[in-house]
């Protein structure tokens, strides 16, 4: 589904990503693990094209077709969902408003009849139900005056809703409590098909307790010094990542 | 980071549909202001004496003034004696007696601007005053009106079918003194629409007047002027379009409003005279005086989505003389390009409860520059008098600007007054985030726009409340790249 191969980016003069070699199959779910700085984030906003990153060298394959030489919205319509580490507030926009209108972009984009409003409404409140979110939640603007942990929820709510092929969840774990760490996993397990993969960034192990990773990928310094099963996750949870930076020196 | 500013950079004009001239023969005036002009309007139109005497008195008074520079916006002078003050089309003989007689090319430019005036094509419910140029070309619904008791025709057949409502209430709430331009517009108004609305009568239908610029070097000074009697109610609704010219042109229009005890007017400005284009040649130079005076338990509301015009320059606003009386005004002002935009209102709280409540919105783009000027005023007497406002600024990109000139004054210390203002920027995260959920750039512009003017679009009527939306989404095509 995805090859990335000797890709290298970054912003402006610095170099961040220095040769990444990762290939993701369709059913796949891959952990991405490594200290901060090391380039996890930067990664997740290239593969979405995220403006200011330059990318210098390398290509990632998506499908067949070049990923990088498409824009953003037509990645995402391609099924390319980043569930970010901070959502962005935009105020005065309606939450059922825009997921409707980003559910009908990918539908239209895949020849789809758009949903309308009523099949829209029956269809987001029984994913909201999964997720504990509550149905005044449509209402609000979109991730205004959220706490962190609903905006990580209407995160998860999103890609549910949009159904892609390709997640990355980049921290999505970050600032969650347990329960809602669990309810995060769930509705990224209840993602997992044969025909969709799932790229899971996360500082620590902790997310892989509930998201069970085919793959563990360890980044360090532009580039993926290690790669292993979930094993390797719980050795990084004892030893930490200096081991691991040493042995790649 | 540069790429992250390049994509807002490329901010460029959007396509004003309405930017075609009507090929038809008119009648001008040549350039030049001064008692000939006046008389000749006033002749034009058969006027009664006591006008003519107004209009000179208004005109002598103007000699004497100088252009107001407090405002924030930057033009070079206007040459007065370089502008016609009179072009209407040319009749047939005595003019045309029913809308059947008007001139099909004068019907077809309606047509194509969205206002079919034939009655069987209009929106039910809806009324049109089709103001081209300096003259009224004709009034849907009259007949349907006239049944309810309602009167709503031009103002010039208003002074010959009703003089003695237009000669009692004409400068009561505008004075020919009040302003610059005001005072420009007592002298030499053409046109305009006139609405009356008799004692305990609801308006059957929404009113609406759509003032069309059609020829080059004319100014348009049109005055409306709405009574509504003890207990009646009235919706009316104005648009505006002009051609797409090199020059500037001014449009200089007077609305006063009348509310007697306990009637209700509530008036929406969709306004889109060409805005000039990219670098700031052309457009509409307009510069209105609107205000309304609300007797006991009366209540005005102004409601205006200002997306066109070079310069903008109006502030409705509502004398609260009676008791209890209430005053609204909900503005959206977009400004694009090089436009510039100083607008806003004044809430003059003279009787007692009087309430007011002012809801702004303003939103800038390109170079354009935005100010919200706005005055509270509390009166020795208005006890109680209660005032909210909202000043919000919404801007797009880093070349343009948002001002805010708030000035409160209250003589009473029962006043409450409340302000808020906020801005916020259309930032690139945010346009990322939506383009990452497979929206354009220009849709997701649009949503955050629109969710920024939904308290405005929400007051007005609700086919215009469509159509302000889309002319929203049009001003700002190919704003983001």
């Amino acid at each position: 589904m995805l090859q990335i191969k000797k890709l290298q980016a970054g912003i402006e003069d610095k170099r961040i990503l220095k040769g990444i070699d990762l290939s993701v199959n369709a059913g796949e779910v891959h952990a991405i693990m490594g200290p901060n700085g090391s380039g996890k984030s930067t990664l997740a906003s290239v593969l979405a094209g995220r403006d200011g990153y330059d990318v210098t060298g390398g290509e990632a394959i998506y499908n067949g077709s070049d990923l990088l030489d498409l824009a953003p919205e037509e990645r995402a319509r391609e099924g390319v969902f980043i569930a970010f580490q901070y959502p962005v507030e935009i105020p005065g926009v309606n939450s059922a408003y825009f997921l409707r209108s980003a559910v009908n972009a990918v539908r239209t984009h895949r020849g789809e009849a758009e949903l309308d409003a009523m099949s829209f409404l029956k269809a987001v409140k029984e994913k909201m139900k999964e997720l504990g979110l509550s149905e005044e939640f449509l209402k609000r603007p979109v991730n205004a005056g959220f706490s962190g942990g609903e905006k990580k929820r209407n995160e998860i709510l999103q890609m549910a809703m949009l159904n892609p092929r390709l997640a990355v969840l980049d921290e999505t774990d970050s600032g969650l409590d347990i329960d809602a760490l669990r309810i995060v996993a769930d509705g990224v397990n209840r993602l997992r098909g044969r025909d969709n993969a799932q790229v899971v960034i996360t500082h620590y192990q902790r997310l892989l307790d509930y998201i069970v990773p085919d793959f563990v990928h360890v980044l360090h310094d532009g580039r993926i010094i290690k790669s292993g099963d979930k094993s390797l996750a719980i050795e990084l949870e004892e030893k930490g990542y200096d081991w691991l930076a040493k042995e790649a020196a | 980071m540069s790429a992250q500013t390049d994509t807002i950079d490329q901010f460029v004009a959007s396509d004003y549909k309405y930017g075609f001239v009507t090929d038809i023969e008119s009648e001008s005036l040549p350039p030049g202001l001064g008692e000939e002009a006046v008389r000749f309007i006033s002749a034009k139109k058969n006027e009664p004496e006591w006008l003519l005497d107004w209009r000179l008195k208004a005109l002598r008074h103007f000699e004497k003034l100088k252009c107001p520079t407090w405002p924030h916006v930057n033009y070079p002078p206007v040459d007065f004696q370089d502008i016609s003050y009179y072009s209407a089309p040319k009749k047939k003989g005595d003019g045309p007696k029913s809308l059947d007689e008007v001139d099909p090319k004068l019907l077809e430019t309606y047509e194509k601007l969205g206002v079919p005036l034939h009655e069987r094509a209009r929106l039910a419910g809806v009324a049109v005053d089709a103001v081209f140029d300096s003259e009224s070309i004709g009034t849907t619904f009259k007949a349907d009106l006239a049944k309810a008791g309602v009167i709503f025709c031009s103002i010039s057949e208003a002074v010959q079918e009703h003089p003695e409502l237009v000669r009692k209430y004409l400068g009561t709430v505008v004075p020919y003194t009040d302003n610059f331009y005001a005072t420009l517009n007592s002298a030499v108004f053409s046109d305009g629409s006139f609405v009356y609305i008799p004692k305990g009568t609801r308006c059957p239908m929404e009113l609406s007047t759509y003032f069309r610029i059609n020829a080059a070097n004319t100014g348009q000074f049109e005055r409306t002027l709405i009574v509504a009697e003890e207990g009646s109610h009235v919706s009316y609704l104005e648009g505006c379009t002009a051609p797409m010219r090199d020059e500037n042109q001014l449009h200089a229009a007077v609305v006063e409003l009348v509310a007697l005890d306990n009637a209700e007017i509530k008036y929406s400005t969709v306004q889109n005279w060409y805005p000039g284009d990219e670098e700031g040649r052309g457009g509409i130079y307009n510069f209105v005086t609107k205000r309304g005076i609300c007797k006991t338990n009366a209540k005005i509301s102004w409601t205006q989505v200002e997306t066109g015009s070079a310069i903008t320059w109006k502030y409705p606003s509502v004398i609260l003389q009676g008791d209890n009386s209430i005053g609204e005004f909900y503005s959206v002002a977009l400004t694009n390009n090089r436009q510039q935009a100083d607008t806003g209102t004044k809430m003059v709280h003279l009787g007692k409860n009087t309430r007011s409540t002012i809801i702004s919105k303003g939103i800038s783009a390109g170079k354009g520059q935005n100010s919200y000027r706005g005055l509270v005023q509390v009166g020795k007497k208005a006890t109680n008098a209660r005032n909210f406002s909202q000043c919000d600024s919404l801007l797009i990109g880093d070349r343009c600007g948002a001002h805010t000139f708030p000035y409160i004054e209250a003589k009473n210390p029962s006043a409450n007054i409340e302000h808020e203002a906020t801005t916020s920027k259309i930032g690139e995260d945010q346009i990322f985030y939506c383009n990452q959920r497979g929206l354009e750039t220009q849709d997701a512009v649009n949503m955050i726009v629109n969710g920024f003017c939904k308290e405005v679009f929400r007051e007005l009527p609700m086919e215009f409340a469509v159509e302000a939306q889309k002319l929203l989404d049009v001003s700002l095509e190919g704003s983001v790249g």
